[in-house]
């Protein structure tokens, strides 16, 4: 979990991680191999996004404005996602019924062209999206953002069922209620650095912790 | 394609609760094809001459779609600007001269097949080898100006300029005559019109190359590739493709449409020259633009729409007709200021 104010550089540090934005200093390390930093193959800064090939390694991006290919259909974006496949029948059918179970509405609309989805539909895209292979690490921005409470709560079921799986979770989040539901261990940046790192349990029981560094009161955010 | 422009932005209803609308098929450009050639009946008078107004309108239509199509999706997948396509025009067109004049006991022969053939032979060669010069182009002079449109404008600008010199050199300053093969000669008749046998040549042609560019964008997996990266080039990498390879592959393949292009437009007139180029470069940009960046089917109607409207003022008013096309593409930007069918989410 990635906590921060407005600006704070959480996204910059998606990005980072997933290459399309150059470091200027410092390094990524994914499984123990520096993917990314100033001197990394594919650093953006030489012209070179090594995007596709930090995607390969089985990282997967949400990006906060969801990314969604909204001229395609909803199956169209998930045979995308899906390197393996060819044809939508060359889709894993049992990973789909899971997806499908995660997220209903995208059976439904299967074949509609996914930028007639609402908001919360299209957020489930970008999630399922990304699950639609195995991947060992999903980044997901601020996936709360402009959604309504009851489809919060769906979400953060999916999330939380997504997580009892292989998958590592990065989520960047503002929606506090959200970051409490979900995270087991967290970081708070301020200013492009983290000021903070621990347990999640440890800041969501700390009030004036949490007023610190997010200049949140709890109260605010239920 | 094509789909999102035509209904207005659901009022979706929330995960599982009630249906959204279904999106339909954005028929009215399609349409104005048909209304522009309905109001042009009129004016025309005779209904044969009408009708053979209309079929070469639309098979130069076709052919301008042929070579507008790759710069429409050179464009939408890596926003770069080639004003260099009208090279690939030019040598497609003199590729045809130079292979007519090498099979001419095929080309004069009044056997239609092997008039065909003598076609075919010419096309083929024209689009492998305006490919080949598309990836040097694409390696050259593209490559290193990507992201940057003035400087894109400039070298692109500056490669049309070169290729035209150097078919100078090759093919020589003056005009070269193209007869057409003996059996394409003439034009078949329905009823009082007469319509050139070339120009149905053209028609067969285009409708081909236009299945065959719905087929491959539509039922695989590159041409998903592609219509996603001309959305969101980002996200496509995100999701672990090189868009940077299929870019070239798709600038070659742009290329050799327009060589294929080329070599119809120059059976067509009939006659070459090295300004060629430039000149249709002028018409392809004006079609692109009136179908909306990036768009396939939006270049399709805008190639018919061109294609009409210059043939009909060139027989109305023949001094108008270098206005006509220009003048349509500002009354279209003023209906549609993305064009015909825009492509969404940029």
């Amino acid at each position: 979990m990635l906590l921060g104010r407005n600006g704070a550089g959480k996204t910059t540090t998606l990005r980072t991680i997933m290459g399309l934005w150059a470091a200027s200093a410092g390094s990524v390390v994914f499984d123990g191999a520096r993917i990314g930093g100033p001197g990394a193959a594919g650093d953006p800064a030489k012209g070179k996004r090594g995007t596709p090939d930090i995607a390969q390694l089985g990282i997967a991006y949400v990006p906060e404005n969801m990314g969604i290919f909204a001229d395609l259909t909803v199956s169209e974006n998930m045979l995308l996602a899906a390197r393996g496949a060819r044809q939508l029948d060359a889709l894993d059918g049992k990973r789909l019924e899971w997806i499908f179970g995660l997220f209903p509405a995208l059976k439904k609309f299967w074949l509609y062209p996914a930028g007639k989805l609402s908001g919360g539909q299209k957020q489930m895209l970008a999630i399922a999206r990304a699950i639609v292979e195995p991947r060992r690490l999903l980044l997901i921005d601020e996936p709360s953002k402009g959604l309504a409470p009851a489809i919060v709560q769906n979400l953060i079921a999916a999330l939380r069922e997504l997580k009892s799986t292989d998958t590592t979770v990065l989520l960047v989040e503002q929606n506090f209620a959200m970051a409490k539901a979900l995270g087991d261990t967290v970081a708070v940046m301020d200013d492009g650095r983290i000021v903070h790192r621990g347990a999640m349990a440890e800041l969501a029981a700390d009030e004036g912790l949490q007023q610190r560094l997010l200049g949140l009161s709890l109260a605010a955010h239920q | 394609m094509g789909t999102a422009a035509a209904t207005t932005p659901a009022a979706a209803a929330d995960a599982g609760a009630g249906a959204i609308p279904k999106s339909r098929f954005d028929a009215i450009p399609l349409l104005l094809v048909a209304a522009v050639a309905l109001v042009a009946w009129p004016f025309v008078g005779s209904t044969s001459t009408w009708l053979t107004l209309t079929v070469a309108g639309l098979s130069i239509g076709m052919v301008i779609f042929i070579t507008a199509s790759g710069l429409t999706l050179v464009f939408g997948l890596m926003d770069v600007l080639n004003f260099g396509h009208g090279t690939f025009i030019a040598i497609g067109a003199f590729i045809a001269t130079t292979v007519f004049a090498a099979m001419s006991d095929w080309s004069a022969s009044p056997d239609l097949v092997r008039n065909l053939i003598a076609v075919a032979c010419a096309m083929a060669v024209a689009m492998a080898l305006a490919g080949a010069i598309g990836w040097a182009f694409e390696r050259v002079l593209v490559r290193p100006v990507y992201g940057q449109h003035l400087k894109q404008i400039l070298v692109t600008m500056g490669g049309l300029i070169i290729g035209e010199e150097i078919i100078k050199m090759i093919w020589g300053p003056a005009q070269i005559p193209l007869p057409p093969p003996e059996a394409l000669k003439g034009s078949l008749f329905f009823g009082n019109a007469n319509v050139d046998k070339l120009r149905v040549l053209g028609v067969v042609v285009g409708a081909i190359v236009l299945v065959a560019l719905l087929w491959a964008l539509n039922r695989t997996k590159i041409g998903l590739l592609i219509r996603a990266g001309v959305q969101d080039v980002e996200m496509v990498e995100s999701l672990g493709y090189r868009i940077r390879r299929l870019f070239v592959g798709v600038f070659v393949a742009g290329s050799a449409l327009a060589g294929l292009g080329g070599c119809l437009w120059a059976m067509i007139r009939q006659i070459v020259v090295p300004q060629i180029g430039g000149e249709v470069n002028v018409l392809i940009f004006i079609v692109i633009i009136i179908g909306g960046l990036g768009s396939t089917l939006g270049c399709f109607v805008g190639a018919l729409l061109v294609g009409l409207m210059t043939n009909y003022t060139g027989f109305l008013a023949p001094k108008a007709a270098m206005f006509s096309s220009i003048g349509l593409m500002v009354a279209i930007l003023l209906w549609r200021p993305q064009g015909l069918y825009p492509v969404s989410s940029r």
